[in-house]
């Protein structure tokens, strides 16, 4: 018996869960690129850390973001079929996030980039049939491989979460990874990574409106923005031989 | 929930179907790959053996056994541990769990997963959701103390292997008295002296593998969890006296 969880500000403990670098998804293995651009001099302090997260966020960070919320919605919309006792119920949800998960594949130039928000979204899903034993359901009807994103936008429904809390998620985790990934490679004072996440937090909340919008868009109106030297730099990290961070 | 998720994943029954998977942790160059290698060496013709290396960075550990031509290179792969490999067979197993179980899609039936875990410290060892038994490595150069100071892998890892003993005159180690040491710091647990120059020690350890396959499949073998942390002590507030106590009852691991 499927429950859909009501949506509403009493989730935040849930959003609090998904959201936390500690959740053990193997996220904490990735540095979101920032660790060639490192190496390619393109980050080098503080200030150019800070410009690294802005454009970030406000491209390819934009798009995972109008994904997760997209896939949210879909997740949302199938449990309720499935609470309502429909006919078909999850039963088309593998299909909606299929689709879904072509879009964001078509958007992604690199193929390192592909792979590593695969493995990803795998390790998400794998993870939470262990944490919320209660999603399964909605989890096997998604199916086991899916783009991190989208991955994010089907979990935050099952447990409960709206489409705005999805898109949030994504861009946080967007923008905090590589922060965070930073003071192990770069001589920088740990609390000025974190003031960068301070300094874009507003832009964080106003783009994850923005991405949230697009939770009812057909998956090909969805933003495709790039952002080019991301996927260069992804391409250069799978040769670089001393790396610490697996992307 | 009192079953873990390595043993309820694939299977329900007491007999498991899905492969044994057999951690290998300890520090730094002790001989953990090199262990492995002679392992799938003695092994291979019996089992259908697959590998799972973490590294620090990059994939090193893979590569030196695809170049020790011990199984076929598409069964042995690496896991990047983003420079914390204590976390990727602790903290968050899901990087390695997931590895492991497509290694045994991949290649199924394997009989014997390997994990090597990546160099670490004395207090690293693999969560029982990951592993169902495991190895930690010494060796006679880190000094023939290391086995008294004791610690969760030493103390109670299903086998202590104490490798590289040929080396032991070179090093002014006692062999016998290590191992002496070792058994008592693990209240009689198996403990190996191992060298790769002295193949009847090999063939000791691969037939430990062998008896700890079979309890494993007839499902006689329960995941042990030799703790994150070996009773220690903190100093208390005032900087006088303190006291010892061990994590054992699930306190959460943190650093001193
Ligand atoms: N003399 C001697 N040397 C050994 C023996 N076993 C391993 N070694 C050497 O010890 C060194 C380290 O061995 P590895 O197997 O790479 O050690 P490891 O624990 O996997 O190392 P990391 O993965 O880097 O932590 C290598 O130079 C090996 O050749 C042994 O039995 N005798
Ligand atoms: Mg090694």
């Amino acid at each position: 018996m499927l429950t859909t969880p009501t949506p509403g500000p009493d989730r935040s403990a849930a959003l609090l869960l998904l959201s936390d670098g500690r959740l053990p998804a193997g996220g904490y293995a990735h540095s979101a690129g920032l660790e060639q651009a490192i190496a390619r001099g393109w980050v080098r302090d503080a200030t150019t850390l800070g410009d690294y997260l802005r454009g970030r966020i406000h491209t390819t960070g934009l798009v995972s973001a109008s994904f997760a919320a997209a896939a949210q919605h879909r997740t949302a919309s199938a449990m309720e079929a499935g609470d309502a006792g429909g006919t078909e119920g999850l039963a088309p949800l593998g299909a909606a996030l299929a689709g879904l998960d072509r879009e964001l594949v078509a958007r992604t130039p690199s193929p390192a980039l592909r792979r590593i928000a695969r493995d990803l979204g795998r390790m998400l899903l794998r993870a939470m049939r262990s944490i919320a034993p209660s999603t399964q359901p909605v989890l096997d009807a998604a199916g086991p491989v899916l783009q991190q994103p989208i991955a994010y936008g089907t979990v935050a429904a099952a447990l409960g979460l709206t489409a705005r809390d999805a898109a949030g998620l994504v861009l946080y985790e967007a923008a905090a990874t590589p922060a965070v990934a930073a003071v192990k490679l770069l001589s920088i004072d740990p609390f000025a990574t974190h003031r960068c996440l301070v300094g874009l937090a507003p832009e964080l909340d106003e783009l994850a409106e923005r991405a949230a919008a697009f939770a009812t868009a057909d998956a090909r109106d969805l933003p495709a923005l790039a952002a080019p030297l991301s996927d260069i730099a992804a391409e250069l990290h799978t040769n670089h031989d001393q790396r610490l961070f697996a992307s | 929930m009192t079953t873990t998720d390595a043993t309820t994943s694939t299977t329900t029954s007491a007999q498991p179907r899905r492969a044994l998977r057999l951690g290998v942790a300890g520090p730094v160059g002790t001989g953990k790959s090199s262990t492995i290698a002679s392992l799938c060496r003695a092994l291979a013709d019996e089992f259908r053996i697959g590998v799972i290396t973490n590294d620090i960075y990059t994939d090193e550990d893979a590569r030196f056994l695809r170049a020790e031509g011990v199984l076929p290179e598409e069964r042995i792969r690496a896991v990047e541990t983003g420079a914390c490999p204590h976390t990727a067979i602790r903290d968050d197993v899901t990087m390695n769990l997931l590895a492991v179980e497509d290694l045994e899609r991949d290649f199924d039936p394997l009989d014997i997963v390997l994990v090597e875990s990546g160099g670490d410290n004395l207090t690293a060892t693999f969560s029982p959701s990951l592993v169902d038994a495991q190895l930690f490595v010494l060796d006679v150069a880190g000094g023939g103390d290391v086995a008294r100071k004791g610690g969760p892998g030493i103390g109670r890892a299903d086998l202590l292997v104490v490798n590289k003993i040929d080396l032991a005159p070179y090093v002014d180690v006692d062999v016998e008295q290590m191992l002496a040491d070792a058994t008592d710091a693990r209240e009689g647990r198996a403990v190996l002296g191992v060298s790769r120059k002295q193949p009847e020690t090999v063939e000791v350890l691969g037939q430990w593998v062998r008896d700890m396959h079979s309890t494993f499949r007839e499902g006689g073998h329960t995941p042990q969890d030799p703790g994150p942390m070996a009773p220690h002590f903190h100093a208390d507030e005032s900087g006088e006296g303190g006291y010892v106590h061990s994590h054992d009852d699930g306190e959460p691991a943190h650093q001193h």
